[in-house]
């Protein structure tokens, strides 16, 4: 067993990852409880919930690198699979809402807008939380076992891969766009109230959410550590340099992408659970072709196949990005489209690579 | 020159000794080579729109032989190692290793489990990956998707790699990244890949290209001895190196055999000369 | 009272129609004081002077009748002058020039629904009376839905004047329609006849209605030939009506196959034949529409006597616009990333978000309005409840021309031979002296520009906003991969079956399911055949 730790990161890794559990679980969330608002170290609700929010984009962006930097397979449809995480999230949240919705009535408040006297088949039971939690895992994982295992085994690879899952998160986005298809349309779900019985306004719960997702990210990162440094992860790098020459060592490579591509949407599929709640609303726009395009952005902008690259890339964009739209928000897309430009013509391994040059020279 | 004998607990399931008086061997209850041919293919025939690329090719390959196959380009020749390898389907024709595998029926990578390996044209390595992981990759063993996220290489496992690695000379390049190897060192990476593989039937496209001279003697040495133990097919366009393995040759043009027999004999075809040598 | 007026109204107007000489000329003209008794007199005035306008029969009669019944018409205080005031501004309604600033303390002429109805008639039979057989012939249309048994003279007396058949046809219709409600069972008989050459929604309904039980269990038509006859008829009606529905159909689905075709055509040369995954195509659309934009906003303002003509410049502007913007960008980032294909996507995904803020930043974020030339607006009637829109014709041929153009570009010209050698084989062309890079520029630059013309087409069809773009580049990568890449032939094929497939599946799922069927089919038709329906097969196709 000991071997397999050390196997994932040597000692000064493990140091790394322990320093980040202690800040993000321990410390950040007691700053923003335990201090009084006019104290110069607390950290603030606001940043409390952007940070929250941006360790979710940083799963997504992970799951994209294992997919993208490991196995070479580009994903344009990961924002798919986080908002359905999210929408099965947020199903439940909805149910939570009771009779306190504006209507009063025990269906969400979109149903009785559309005149609807009863929950849809799909919605049965999504007041269970363990039920709603499994669907968060099914759904995604589901709709990428299925949709990847024709695409796979056609070999349908590349560019022609990348713009065919385009065009299944737009497809998706369409359809929840539309208010029969029962969620909620053009605006999804919002006015959450609460999560297992916890007011989601209640500073503690908002910190429980938070250590959460803390939490699940250091195991997302530590399972694909474990996938990548295995036998499997050595796989996969083969598939994407050289896929017939492995299909002649006699591996069938389409159990691998699929693993790795179903693995990766079930992450994505988690961190859009983790996110709903703590951001408070999920709409269909979270399925955009642009959303997907730019996760693929953070994990380039971190460095593709190191894992902890796109992490650091996810916060660095995400943070840019909210400083943007704080200050000059006509001039974020301006920044966001350089950064796809430079990155891809002169940080080829992100800024992982830019800071291994530097410990080199 | 003992990597290239099989290795009994090299890959777990090993190769189990036939039964009967018979010198070759081969995997329980898949290949079955009783009648001593380990390929054949009749009537084979690919067409792309409308070319056809291989027209009604028939060919046997006896245990234990070394064929050379030569040819102008475009005769059909790798097309023929695709049908063979799984990567190109025949329009009609059969296509049998041993007396019961359709290849038809499999996919590439059922293929080059029961038994069949190939070099490319061009060396393909895995460039990323160390010359041992490479071997790593290659070696015979279960290659499920389960096995490898748990696998762990075992003792046996890890002499055979550095046999081979000795075999094929990059001992010392050991941790080396392939991307970084010198073209013929990426050809000897890639037959040490397919000998670590343990196939009983090995294709080898242009495996002397791009190498010296003195690797080149060294690979022929290697091919002969490769010989009798597998069956070996060898397409190559250098002459010499054909002339120095070379047992039986067959001549490929426009998609058929065209003639088919020893050196001296092909060397003195009218046809052949015709077409290829004249 | 109702009846008095309308008996006024009919004797006056079949003296009008018997008088003769009133399809050529106007016998009175409009004057100042008709249209100050039309704003400032009573009811019965008002009617008067509506009575007054009809018997000038002149065309400009019309837009004040309608803009009065629109509530459109205003008068000034005082009543010196009538107004037409809607979204365009002001303008005078007798001299119709316009009247800027909008002229203060302007007052709505209202009407009442006596007015009304006569305003209703009035207007088709001032129509009825018109020289031009298409405004006849759309008052006959009118007054179809309209009919009512005072009309039946006034139709009857059109009806004896008229010579085009298809008025004639129209008119009949409308008096078949007014028998319909005849207590003479052999004249409704006639009239059920008659209709039967209908194609109008209405009339079917009309006649439905007849032989659907009531609640106390009867027929509204007591005879039962009659009904038989309206059973026989409304099968005639229905088939015509689903053959008109169904050409209406292949129409619109032609029509947006070949804006998918211009949205797609540059694309197929830009990925089809380099392989060079452009994200931003559909900004190159984007700007095409946008230099149409400005072009029309040039001649609005400098030459509005030839505005017609505008699109005339606008499309080699566009083309121009849009080749240079895909030149720039080749030369500054695609070229360097020749070969690698999922960066060339990021990195042309970057310039689409900066080129829609550079839009956004100097045009606004709202949609602009580019406005057809008059020629384009309009429709050809084939049958009378199927209109084939001119913009829409247009578009259809326009998509035919270019892609004749690019054809005879790729085939017969020397870019083209270029072109296709670097497509199949670049070290080789390279080797035999075809400039490879100064290729690329200029291919790149001609899909760019073709993009541009798709974006000058798509601005006469559809909103031009700083997102057009965005919508169309999911449609035009499915058109170019379902055509199987390097097949122009094949995106015509894909791009005209989406079409055709997406407006006969709508009717049944609506746009949005229909559309998303469209890409699930696309999903499975690339399952099958990986390399798109067209594409060639062969063992270099994988290398």
């Amino acid at each position: 067993m000991t071997q397999y730790f050390s196997n994932l990161y040597g000692a000064r890794g493990w140091v790394a990852l322990g320093l980040f559990g202690l800040l993000f679980v321990i410390v950040i969330p007691a700053l923003n409880l335990f201090l009084p608002e006019s104290s110069v170290l607390r950290v603030p609700d606001y940043a409390l919930s952007l940070i929250g929010k941006i360790m979710c984009y940083a799963i997504v962006a992970m799951a994209m690198d294992l997919i993208w930097g490991y196995a070479g397979i580009l994903s344009l449809g990961h924002g798919l699979f986080f908002a359905l995480g999210g929408y099965a999230c947020g199903m439940y949240l909805m149910r939570m809402i009771g009779t306190e919705g504006e209507y009063g009535s025990t269906l969400p408040d979109f149903m009785v807008f559309l005149d609807w006297k009863e929950l849809p088949w799909y919605w049965q039971g999504t007041d269970m939380f363990l039920y709603a939690m499994l669907l968060v895992v099914l759904v995604p994982g589901l709709l990428a076992f299925i949709f990847g295992y024709f695409a796979f085994r056609s070999r349908i690879k590349g560019v022609y891969f990348s713009i065919i899952t385009q065009a299944l998160t737009f497809a998706f986005m369409l359809l929840f766009f539309r208010n029969e298809t029962g969620f909620g349309g053009n605006n999804g779900f919002t006015d959450f109230k609460r999560i297992l019985g916890y007011s989601l306004t209640d500073p503690a719960t908002r910190a429980g959410l938070f250590i959460a997702t803390a939490i699940f990210l250091m195991a997302a990162l530590l399972m694909c550590r474990f996938i990548v440094v295995s036998k499997l992860g050595r796989v996969l790098t083969a598939i994407r340099d050289a896929e017939s020459r492995l299909m002649f060592c006699g591996y069938n490579p389409l159990h691998y992408k699929l693993f790795a591509w179903t693995f990766s949407a079930v992450l994505c599929g988690i961190a859009g659970a983790l996110y709903v709640p703590q951001v408070g609303i999920i709409n269909p726009s979270e399925m955009s072709p642009a959303n997907s395009i730019e996760i693929a952005i953070w994990a380039a902008v971190g460095g593709r196949g190191t894992l902890v690259g796109p992490l650091l890339g996810a916060g660095l964009v995400n943070g840019a990005k909210s400083w943007f739209t704080a200050a000059f928000p006509e001039y974020w897309l301006f920044f966001l489209g350089f950064i796809f430009i430079i990155v891809t013509l002169f940080l080829p391994q992100g800024v992982i690579g830019l800071l291994k040059r530097f410990k080199k020279t | 020159m003992s990597g290239i004998q099989q290795n009994d607990d090299a890959g777990g399931q090993g190769w189990v000794a036939d039964t009967s008086a018979l010198e070759h061997v081969h995997e329980s209850g898949t290949l079955d080579v009783t009648h001593g041919v380990i390929l054949y293919l009749e009537d084979v025939t690919v067409s792309f729109d409308g070319f056809k690329a291989l027209n009604k090719l028939t060919l046997s390959i006896d245990v234990g032989e070394l064929r050379c196959i030569i040819g102008p380009n475009g005769a059909g020749k790798t097309t023929l190692m695709d049908v063979i390898t799984g990567k190109t389907r025949a329009d009609s024709g059969t296509a049998f290793f041993g007396q019961t595998i359709d290849l038809q029926a499999l996919s590439e990578y059922q293929i080059a489990h029961a038994g069949i390996g190939r070099k490319f044209q061009k060396p393909t390595v895995f460039h990323n990956h160390s010359v041992f992981e490479n071997l790593e990759l290659a070696l015979k063993a279960d290659k499920g998707l389960w096995r490898s996220l748990f696998a762990r290489l075992s003792a046996g496992q890890q002499a055979r790699i550095d046999e081979i690695l000795a075999l094929i000379n990059l001992s010392d390049h050991a941790k080396t990244l392939a991307g970084l190897l010198s073209h013929g060192q990426k050809q000897w990476l890639e037959i040490g890949m397919l000998l670590i593989q343990e196939p009983k039937l090995l294709l080898l496209d242009e495996p002397v290209a791009g190498m010296t001279d003195h690797e080149i003697e060294r690979t022929a040495e290697l091919f002969k001895t490769l010989a009798g133990k597998h069956s070996l097919i060898v397409v190559e366009h250098d002459m010499n190196f054909i002339s120095t393995i070379a047992r039986k040759v067959t001549v490929l043009h426009e998609g058929s055999v065209l003639a088919e027999g020893n050196m001296e004999q092909i060397k003195n075809h009218p046809r052949v000369i015709e077409v290829y040598l004249g | 009272m109702n009846f008095f007026y309308f008996s006024l109204l009919r004797a006056f107007l079949l003296c009008l129609l018997f008088t003769g000489g009133v399809w050529s000329h106007a016998v009175h003209a409009i004057t100042p004081e008709i249209l100050k008794t039309l704003s400032t007199g009573d009811n019965s005035e008002r009617i008067a002077a509506i009575d007054a306008l009809v018997s000038t029969a002149d065309v400009d009669a019309l837009p004040i009748l309608q803009a009065l019944l629109d509530g459109t018409l205003h008068v000034v205080p005082g009543g010196e002058k009538v107004v037409i005031l809607d979204k365009d501004g002001a303008h005078d309604a007798l001299t119709k020039q316009v009247i800027d600033p909008i002229p203060a303390g302007l007052e709505k002429i209202t009407i009442n629904n006596r007015v009304r109805r006569i305003l209703d008639s009035a207007l088709a039979a001032l129509k009825l009376s018109f020289p031009d057989p298409r405004i006849r012939f759309a008052a006959a249309e009118q007054l179809q839905d309209q009919a009512s048994e005072d009309f039946q003279p006034l139709i009857e007396a059109a009806l004896k004047k008229e010579q085009d058949s298809d008025v004639r046809a129209a008119l009949s219709l409308a008096k078949a329609g007014i028998h319909l409600k005849n207590t003479d069972a052999a004249l409704r008989l006639e009239a059920v006849r008659v209709l039967a050459r209908s194609s109008r929604e209405s009339t079917k309904a009309a006649l439905l209605a007849l032989i659907e039980k009531d609640t106390s269990g009867n027929y509204p038509e007591p005879d039962p030939a009659v009904r038989a006859e309206i059973k026989r008829s409304l099968a005639e009606i229905d088939s015509r009506l689903s053959t008109a529905e169904y050409i209406g159909r292949v129409f619109s689905g032609i029509s947006l196959g070949s804006v998918l075709l211009l949205a797609a055509l540059g694309l197929a040369i830009t990925y089809g034949l380099m392989g060079v995954i452009n994200m931003a195509h559909g900004e190159l659309l984007m700007i095409g529409a946008y230099t149409t934009y400005m072009v029309q906003v040039l001649f609005k303002s400098y030459w509005p006597e030839i505005f017609d003509a505008y699109l005339l410049v606008a499309l080699p502007a566009a083309f121009i616009v849009s080749a240079l913007v895909g030149i720039a960008m080749e030369r500054s980032v695609i070229r360097y990333l020749y070969g690698r294909p999922l960066e060339t996507l990021l990195a042309t995904w970057g310039i689409s978000l900066i080129l829609i803020q550079t839009v956004r930043t100097i045009f606004g974020a709202q949609n602009v309005e580019v406005v057809n030339p008059a020629w384009m607006s309009g429709g050809f009637a084939l049958v009378s409840n199927l209109v084939l829109p001119y913009n829409r014709i247009a578009i259809i041929v326009f998509s035919m021309i270019v892609l004749v153009l690019i054809w005879v570009l790729l085939n017969r010209t020397r870019l083209g031979l270029f072109v296709r050698a670097v497509t199949q084989n670049r070290t080789m062309a390279d080797c035999a002296g075809v400039p490879t890079r100064k290729v690329d520029m200029w291919a790149f630059g001609l899909g760019s520009g073709v993009a541009g013309l798709g974006g000058c087409a798509l601005s006469q069809i559809g909103n031009v906003g700083p997102d057009l773009g965005q919508s169309y580049i999911v449609d035009s990568f499915m058109v170019v991969v379902l055509g199987g890449v390097g097949q122009i032939a094949g995106t015509v094929f894909a791009a005209l079956g989406l079409g055709v497939i997406n407006k006969f599946l709508e009717p049944y799922a609506g746009a949005v399911l229909a559309k998303i069927f469209i890409l699930v089919f696309i999903i499975i038709v690339i399952q099958k055949r990986p390399q798109g329906l067209f594409a060639l097969k062969g063992r270099t196709v994988e290398n």
